[in-house]
């Protein structure tokens, strides 16, 4: 077995993942706490005001690592799904679903954020823009994952299905994606202001990279927490759990 | 038995048990027609307002007609308990998933296509677009099948499966929508429509050839 087996079973263990991911959640939650509180401080003050578009365009330290967060989050469950096809390991169900309620919120906040920020530069709430039209998309694939989860009765099917259902969606997002994108310009040519121009200044960067680090690290904690019930939830009858909590 | 015979055998026993229930084939077209019948009583019949929508909602409405008729792939065969012994075969499950798709698209499929152009004329559309209205229902409603089988295979088990599959399923048909009606609406206005029509039949071989696996995986765990 090679090292890379050898980690993945380690942490594909419930007991394991339990403990590590317990250790783990207050260094997490100190580094979320400094990489906000400077990504938001950095954003909403130090930086300057944008030429064009004033003040509104700092709603894209929202926007922005939300939309990131969509995508990446989808990537994150499709991983877990090829996993949890493959190895069976429980763990990597376990992921796949505590991760996809997190991800339809965060394709959800970079819907709205994307329409409070057209409202002004546009002049309206909704465009047909390809890109709020494949965040869109995704926010359904996202729903219907969901969906298919709680309407399986069976635990274990439920989670080989939407793990199906996952990996059948990560090989469509792109040609959603794409076909979007060309389906736009060929309807109307976009003439709405874009933040490209001007490469982003640094001191408009900076606090960028920061808050998608804290949105990262947000995903995990979450992640982790909800993981944790949920294993503690399937596990109630093993010994471990017993001992954890003090049971006979 | 050879893989292609068992493909054979199982393609026209779902065809003449379509062909017991002529009224299930019937149904859909009814629906694909009356969505159609109502555009222009909900938009008016302003006849150049029709002709720019026509493509869309031609390729809209047959979009749901397909989706109104993906549970019949797999429901009576689960019900009858015949989807196990499929399962139990020794024939590779994909292809037998692959012969219950085609034969569904023989039934479903294929009238919707021949309907189609007769609505179109409803609609107002231009006879120059008629051809490649075909054209692209022939390769974009297989899609349709193809990748509905997935859905209808995931949630086959299930008891209120309608409002689910339509939620797994639609946003995956957004693509040969968007092209099959672009298409449509380039013929329309006399532009070329190969591209259109290539990216098409990229997608039905893309489906033809992942979509039945998916299925058959997603099977096995509805059955299991």
């Amino acid at each position: 077995m090679n090292s890379f087996m050898k980690w993945i079973h380690k942490w594909g263990s419930p007991p394991w993942f339990y403990r590590v991911s317990g250790m783990m959640l207050p260094w997490l939650t100190g580094l979320f706490v400094i990489t906000l509180v400077y990504g938001l401080y950095a954003g909403l003050v130090l930086a300057p005001a944008d030429y064009q578009q004033g003040d509104s365009f700092r709603i894209i330290y929202v926007h922005v690592p939300a939309a990131w967060m969509g995508m990446f989050i989808y990537m994150v469950m499709a991983a877990a799904a090829v996993v949890h096809l493959v190895w069976r390991i429980k763990i990597a169900d376990v992921v796949l679903i505590s991760s996809a309620p997190i991800g339809a919120s965060f394709a959800f906040i970079a819907l709205v954020t994307g329409s409070l920020w057209g409202k002004p530069m546009w002049g309206t709430w909704w465009t047909w823009d390809a890109r709020l039209t494949s965040e869109l998309l995704l926010l359904f694939i996202y729903l219907g994952i969901i969906a298919l989860h709680s309407a399986v009765e069976d635990r274990q099917s439920a989670g080989r299905a939407t793990a199906v259902l996952t990996l059948v969606g990560v090989v469509n997002i792109p040609i959603i994606h794409y076909s979007v994108v060309w389906w736009n310009t060929l309807h109307q040519g976009t003439t709405v202001m874009r933040l490209d121009g001007p490469a982003i200044a640094p001191e408009m960067l900076w606090p960028l990279l920061s808050m998608a680090i804290a949105f990262k690290l947000y995903y995990v904690i979450v992640m982790m927490l909800r993981a944790r019930g949920e294993i503690l939830a399937r596990e109630t009858k093993s010994r471990w759990v017993r001992e954890l909590v003090g049971g006979e | 038995m050879s893989v292609w015979q068992a493909f054979i055998e199982l393609l026209k026993r779902d065809l003449r048990l379509a062909m017991r229930r002529r009224a299930e084939i019937a149904n859909p077209l009814l629906f694909f027609v009356m969505v159609i019948v109502l555009f222009p009583l909900g938009v008016g019949a302003e006849p150049n307002l029709l002709e720019r929508m026509s493509a869309g909602v031609v390729w809209v409405a047959a979009l749901l007609a397909a989706l109104l008729t993906l549970d019949s792939i797999f429901r009576s065969d689960f019900e009858d308990g015949t989807l196990e012994q499929l399962l139990l075969s020794a024939q590779p499950l994909s292809v037998m998933v692959l012969a219950k798709v085609v034969a569904h698209w023989l039934v479903t499929g294929l009238p919707l296509l021949l309907v189609a152009p007769l609505l179109a004329m409803l609609l107002g559309m231009k006879s120059a677009a008629m051809g490649t209205l075909m054209l692209s229902l022939l390769l974009g409603t297989p899609v349709l099948s193809l990748i509905g089988a997935i859905g209808v295979a995931l949630t086959v088990g299930l008891r209120r499966a309608g409002v689910i599959l339509s939620l797994l399923v639609l946003p995956l048909y957004v693509p040969v929508l968007i092209f099959g009606a672009a298409a449509v609406d380039a013929a329309a206005s006399g532009l070329p429509v190969a591209g259109q029509l290539y990216i098409l039949a990229a997608f039905l071989a893309m489906a033809l050839s992942l979509a039945p696996v998916a299925a058959a995986s997603a099977l096995r765990i509805s059955l299991s």
